[in-house]
């Protein structure tokens, strides 16, 4: 066994600043109104003075312009378990505790490598999503949890180091229960090690059986009992705009970040997404509602956002936005296109789905569609936009342009060949009995021209062998 | 004197080129059309660049100019761009072409849009060849089309009407389709060489082996039966839930 564990010391922090563009000092506040205290700031809050447990009384009179947010534990929750899901890509195994994700990766690893292959990815796609985080690995999920909070970037393979790297540790950060902790430090008890020494018995009577099953989990020789995470089948996700919007252009952004989310998500859960829809909300409970479909299910952040840019252009808001909401209900599975070893496209080609739904995005979801025939001789019937597979070659010439309705065509005309009888349709109310002829115009066009049985006058022009 | 320029660039960039003396590079892109090539410094289409395709009406042979190029492209891996096509392509004249109708995608774009998604078909690499059927554009519009055409190293034809002719175009090859009095191709400019100044005789319509040939271009429906087309096969289209009537030609 080998667990993984990710502190988010500033996630709360972390939510609100990743879908800012701007760089203004910016702190949560919490706690009752008339004590208000500062429970986390940005760099530039910081630069000027505040600091995490700071009156906000104090902090105005620190600094002049400053936003304050209050803390939404509802919300640092929420993206706790968003970032469970991205997890959720590297194992099957996904736990959460108190502002941290762990997770087992020793199954994982013939799939994703070594540890080392596994952490750089992990960072680079925790960081890629905005959130700070430590990392450390050890054989039980609780000691990767200590070890990370007291340095970044520990890895304890084998129990016997992960009981040594322990003993070392200051029993503050230990994550043991704190009337022990407490108690133990005034009997001069500083680290884990000591503790450890102690005889079990005497601990149990002191401070119950709590902090003997804590030491257990801690060094592997309990179950640690954790509750897996299991990933929602659902998307509905919610940002609140921090001021009102009302140009399409300022909300790029956030949709950027919405997109790129539900692509993170949907790679945790080997999944793609066809059809989603965006709201924007109005004041008043009033939302415009935009869906996006594609053609085949997706999951590239990038495909996910041309496509809402796309259709979100197409929008003409009523009124400001308030906030933004992202439903997907149906998430179908995901099969990546095939592509050749030896492909004949250029190195920095645009997959041709990507191409696709672009277009779709900008000109209507039917406006890229392929052709394919039929065998039905009637010309109005002989093709449609579902291919058929068919080999079939009809021997008599066909034009190359089809008008899609007949038109009467004037003029001076040479027969070239014909005619060719369609007399067929009467089963299904759209009979047809018509003489096809190839003439040339005047002005030496090729057409594919019809008249009533027998009369070669009142021609109808319904192809050009262009 | 500034710095030396080495001809060989100079010559490369087909910026300057030397009459007739050297034969330029053999392009992968053969037309199908065997003059068309001889005449054409590339033995074919340019490659990665734009040609325009100048017409004095619809429906006298600018398909069958590049059919034969989508007959060869559409074999490939990379899909065939048509981007408002004036009418609705036959699925089965195409198809009798050679044409593999599995790779040839069709995008509907109003006037605004045609240029626009020229360009982003053009650029993307994934096309092979995109044709576009824009009713106004102008020279820098063109100009943006064959950047792209070079970005994503594809084909592209432009049809437009005959009357542009007098404007100036950044396409690298202009050719002008003329039905009268005989069906030829005038290759207006051509990068890399001189235009010739004859114009290339050009036979759009099949003609089947055979055929009792009156007029000199009358085409022929290459039936099983060989008699230009007043006497087909009965049974195929009775099978077909056709009834056919052999009906004397009203000439």
């Amino acid at each position: 066994m080998l667990w993984v564990c990710i502190t988010l010391p500033h996630l709360a922090l972390d939510g609100v600043l990743r879908r800012r563009s701007d760089d203004v000092p910016l702190v949560l506040v919490d706690g009752p109104a008339n004590a208000r205290c500062v429970v986390a700031a940005n760099a530039s809050a910081q630069d000027a003075g505040l600091y995490v447990g700071q009156r906000l009384t104090a902090a105005q009179a620190l600094l002049a312009q400053f936003e304050a947010m209050p803390y939404d534990a509802a919300e640092a929750d929420r993206w706790q378990r968003f970032l469970a899901g991205v997890a959720y890509r590297y194992s099957s195994q996904v736990a959460l505790l108190p502002q941290a994700i762990v997770l087992e990766i020793s199954r994982s690893r013939s799939l994703l490598g070594e540890w080392q292959t596994i952490e750089r990815s992990l960072r680079s796609d925790l960081s890629a999503l905005g959130f700070r985080h430590d990392i450390a690995a050890a054989p039980t999920p609780h000691a990767a949890q200590v070890l990370a909070s007291i340095k970044d970037g520990q890895a304890v393979l084998t129990r016997e180091v992960m009981q040594r790297a322990l003993e070392a540790v200051p029993l503050v950060k230990s994550h043991l229960p704190e009337h022990a902790v407490d108690a133990l430090s005034r009997m001069g008890i500083r680290r884990l090690g000591q503790l450890l020494c102690m005889p079990r018995d005497g601990l149990q009577r002191r401070f119950g059986a709590e902090l003997l099953q804590t030491i257990d989990r801690l060094l592997g020789d309990a179950p640690a009992g954790l509750e897996l995470y299991v990933p929602p089948d659902a998307v509905d996700w919610r940002i609140e705009l921090s001021h009102e919007v009302e140009n399409i252009a300022a909300l790029v952004f956030p949709i950027k970040r919405m997109t790129s989310d539900l692509a993170a998500y949907l790679s945790g859960r080997d999944g793609g997404v066809q059809r989603f829809a965006l709201q924007l909300e109005h004041r008043g409970g009033k939302a415009t509602e935009v869906p996006v479909g594609m053609l085949l299910p997706e999951r590239d952040a990038n495909v996910l956002f041309e496509a809402t840019r796309g259709r979100l252009e197409q929008v003409q808001l009523p009124a400001p936005v308030l906030s933004l909401r992202l439903m997907a209900n149906d998430l179908p599975g995901f099969v990546p296109a095939g592509r050749d070893l030896f492909d004949e496209r250029p190195a920095n080609a645009l997959p041709f789905e990507q191409l696709r739904e672009r277009l779709r995005a900008r000109l209507g979801d039917r406006a890229v569609y392929r052709w394919g025939a039929t065998i039905d001789p009637r010309p109005e019937h002989s093709q449609c936009t579902t291919i058929l597979d068919d080999n079939f070659i009809e021997p008599r010439t066909r034009p190359t342009w089809l008008l899609p309705k007949p038109i009467p065509l004037r003029g001076m005309l040479r027969i070239l060949a014909g005619p060719e009888r369609i007399e067929t349709g009467w089963w299904d109310g759209d009979a047809v009995r018509r003489d096809y002829y190839i003439v040339e115009t005047e002005q030496g066009q090729r057409a594919w021209v019809y008249c009533a049985p027998d009369e070669q006058c009142g021609w109808m022009l319904h192809g050009w062998f262009a | 004197m500034g710095t030396v320029v080495a001809l060989s660039n100079l010559l490369e960039a087909r910026q300057v080129w030397r009459g007739r003396s050297t034969a330029p590079v053999e392009g992968g892109q053969p037309t199908g059309w065997l003059m068309l090539d001889a005449v054409l410094p590339a033995h074919g289409w340019p490659e990665a660049s734009l040609t325009e395709i100048l017409l004095p009406a619809d429906g006298i042979g600018e398909l069958r100019l590049v059919l034969p190029t989508l007959a060869r492209l559409t074999q490939g891996q990379r899909p065939v761009m048509l981007i408002a096509p004036p009418y609705a392509p036959c699925a089965m004249g195409w198809r009798q072409q050679g044409v593999s109708l599995q790779r040839v995608e069709i995008v509907d774009a109003d006037e605004k849009h045609v240029l626009w998604a020229a360009e982003q078909c053009l650029r993307s690499g994934s096309c092979a060849a995109v044709l576009a059927w824009p009713q106004q554009a102008d020279d820098r519009s063109l100009r943006r089309l064959q950047v792209a055409a070079d970005t994503g190293r594809a084909l592209a034809f432009v049809f437009r009407d005959r009357r542009y002719l007098a404007n100036a175009s950044p396409a690298a090859l202009r050719l002008e389709l003329a039905a009268w009095p005989q069906p030829s191709i005038w290759v207006r400019k051509c990068r890399g060489g001189n235009a010739p100044t004859q114009a290339i005789p050009f036979e759009p319509h099949i003609k089947a082996p055979g055929c009792r040939d009156k007029a000199p271009h009358t085409a022929v429906i290459p039936t099983k039966a060989d008699t230009c087309g007043e006497q087909m096969d009965m049974l195929e289209f009775e099978e077909r839930g056709i009834r056919f009537l052999p009906i004397s030609r009203g000439e």
